[in-house]
């Protein structure tokens, strides 16, 4: 049997869509052999601790799946935004709202049944991402602010209110560590599987992206935003709002990243402290990157660099590599992806 | 307040305020040329590295200082490659180089200096004081510092009479506003943005070689902590003018250096409040609430011919 034609063409469309970030890749592990030689390390051995890391136990995937559930989610807001054509590099500050919604309402909660808890506690997280993007947005459009600053400045302040609230309004009651109390039992996501801390997040994670893809390619708010992202002014003279589609799109992608810092307390960390997050909202642009921008991509881009994650640690222990290496594999994947974007005769990123 | 207590003060917020004036002293001239460049932290962090391992292993702390620069201008270069040269997004190529040379100096650090790291401090960049001035009450630290300390002042009217009145620094700031019409001058509007980001690396550099050789005199994986945003932000509220940026570097350099002197302050606020202020004060001038502060009209965008 032959395939028809249409086939065919799906294939090389879907290899050329492919090729870019498979490069991309085998670029950023090649040149992280070269560090971990340079180093004086075995990049083998570096390779094979990684892989069991990441695989070698139901633990390991588990542990994958824990990781990739914050990833994806500000993955996909980083998509959101980027697509619309807005720069929102503030995700971990949303991130961090989020989380301190959960951490504030989850203590207040245990009189719920969970049914009711956890959706209230998810909705707040989404609020709170919103309305802190909603900050970067109102400046934009009211004060015609750069979001990129804006977005970044909003980061730290969110670090810096963290810093205070853990050791100030929301410290724990017996006031022995910098941390909020635990969130009661009924504000706890629940784990996808005994005995393993995969939890009904990555669920939502997913759903959320299959969300995500729903609504920038089949819905008229997808292609306004996609239609703002690729041209402003043409969009502006077709007659579209692109005042409205930036908030939108802004708000959207806080809520995306809000929910992610809400299901890590609500079913990682249980409570709030500072560096809860490893910079979740950073590594979520490589994510979005490498994912293309396209939902789908993304899903992939964050279970990979969630096993990066997971298998860095193992590395660093078995090959004496140290584990931040997975952020020079994020910059090269990055920046393999904008020179071959340069080579393919476009510009800009995304 | 005694005298005292006001020099230990002025004291500690130089310390803090000379990586941040020279990394925004850097992002000025950068910003100016149209390239907004958000990998200042990781150029700050492989000054930092290469300024301490250098001037380890060497015994100098010259020659660590000139590693720093050399890194410094490695990296303004090789942003500049993909920005400049390639016309890739500024922010999602700043925001790699951050990445990078987070993870490269902490592979590096890890293999040069092992696990522990322990043992790692250098006798740093002696200071050197000014007779006469430096005993001077209250003011006296300020007559009392390294080299790099008092570069990093001494910068200020060269960076920003160059901008003003050179005939380079005139076709630097062309090439922020109208790069088009400095092209039909005949300014070569890629090669000033290289120029302008490999001084950008290596001011950026030499603040974090401070940072590693004359403050902490050792390296922590991540030590630079957000200065090079900080730094974003006082080139902003400094409206992009260099003494500006001095003034605006020293009100942060004391909003940070207050938390070391909390408790002998006896202050009721708590001390995240001034570590959020320069961005807060950011966003609000960005706004246009504390006086505007106008961009080179070019700014952030690639130059296509």
């Amino acid at each position: 049997m032959t395939a028809s034609p249409g086939a065919v063409a799906g294939a090389v469309a879907r290899w050329r869509a492919l090729r870019m970030p498979l490069l991309a890749l085998a670029a950023a592990l090649a040149a992280s052999g070269v560090v971990v030689v340079l180093a004086g390390g075995d990049p083998l051995l570096a390779l094979t601790a990684l892989l069991e890391g990441a695989f070698g136990s139901p633990d390991a995937w588990s542990e994958v799946g824990v990781r990739a559930s914050p990833l994806l989610l500000t993955g996909l807001a980083v998509t959101i935004a980027f697509r619309a054509g807005i720069w929102n590099i503030g995700a971990e500050g949303q991130l961090l709202v989020g989380a301190v919604m959960v951490a504030w309402l989850g203590t207040r909660v245990g009189a719920w049944p969970s049914a009711v808890a956890l959706p209230v506690l998810l909705a707040a997280a989404a609020a709170g991402g919103a309305a802190w993007a909603g900050i970067a947005a109102v400046l934009r459009t009211a004060r015609g602010v750069d979001e990129v600053i804006s977005t970044i400045m909003l980061n730290f302040i969110a670090l810096g209110l963290l810093g205070w609230l853990v050791q100030g309004p929301l410290m724990e009651a017996a006031g022995a560590y910098p941390q909020s109390d635990a969130i009661a039992a009924t504000a706890r996501m629940p784990r996808l599987v005994g005995g393993y801390r995969v939890h009904a997040g990555l669920v939502l994670a997913l759903l959320a992206a299959a969300a995500a893809w729903g609504l920038l390619f089949r819905t008229a708010l997808g292609f306004e935003m996609r239609a703002a992202g690729l041209n402003i002014l043409a969009t502006r003279l077709a007659g579209l709002r692109t005042t409205g589609a930036l908030l939108r799109a802004l708000a959207l992608s806080g809520a995306l990243a809000g929910l992610a810092g809400g299901i890590e307390v609500s079913a990682v960390t249980f409570r709030l402290y500072e560096n809860f997050s490893p910079g979740y909202g950073f590594t979520a642009i490589a994510v979005a990157l490498l994912g293309r921008l396209h939902p789908g991509g993304v899903v992939a881009a964050a279970l990979f660099f969630a096993a990066l994650d997971v298998g860095s640690t193992a590395m660093q222990r078995v090959a004496g590599v140290s584990a931040v290496l997975v952020s020079a594999v994020q910059a090269i994947v990055i920046l393999a992806l904008l020179a071959f974007e340069q080579r393919r005769g476009q510009t800009g990123a995304a | 307040m005694s005298a005292d207590l006001a020099a230990a003060l002025l004291a500690s917020t130089l310390t803090m305020a000379v990586p941040l004036l020279l990394a925004a002293l850097g992002e000025l001239i950068a910003e100016r040329a149209g390239v907004l460049n958000i990998g200042l932290e990781g150029m700050l962090l492989g000054g930092a590295f290469a300024a301490l391992t250098v001037a380890l292993l060497s015994g100098s702390v010259a020659l660590g200082v000139a590693a720093a620069l050399a890194v410094g201008a490695g990296l303004g270069g090789l942003l500049a490659l993909f920005v400049a040269h390639w016309n890739a997004n500024q922010v999602v190529a700043g925001t790699a180089l951050n990445l990078l040379a987070a993870g490269i100096t902490g592979v590096a650090y890890r293999a040069v200096f092992g696990v522990t790291g322990a043992a790692l401090t250098i006798t740093g960049a002696p200071a050197l004081p000014l007779p006469g001035l430096s005993t001077l009450p209250v003011l006296g630290p300020f007559f009392n510092q390294t080299l790099i300390g008092y570069a990093a002042f001494a910068l200020v009217p060269v960076v920003g009479g160059w901008l003003a009145y050179s005939l380079g620094g005139l076709r630097l700031r062309m090439v922020g506003e109208n790069p088009h019409a400095a092209e039909t001058q005949g300014v070569a509007v890629r090669r000033v943005r290289l120029a302008a980001l490999v001084c950008c690396g290596m001011l950026a550099a030499a603040g974090g070689a401070f940072l590693s050789i004359a403050y902490a005199n050792t390296f922590v994986e991540g030590m630079s902590a957000g200065r090079g945003f900080i730094a974003l932000a006082i080139v902003i509220v400094g409206r992009r003018s260099a003494p500006g940026i001095m003034v605006a570097a020293l009100c942060f350099g004391f909003a940070t250096a207050l938390q070391f002197h909390f408790q002998a302050l006896g202050l009721a606020v708590p001390f995240q409040f001034f570590l959020i202020l320069p961005y807060v004060l950011t966003l609000l001038v960005l706004a246009g609430f504390a006086g505007r502060a106008a961009a080179p009209a070019a700014l952030g965008q690639p130059y296509e011919r």
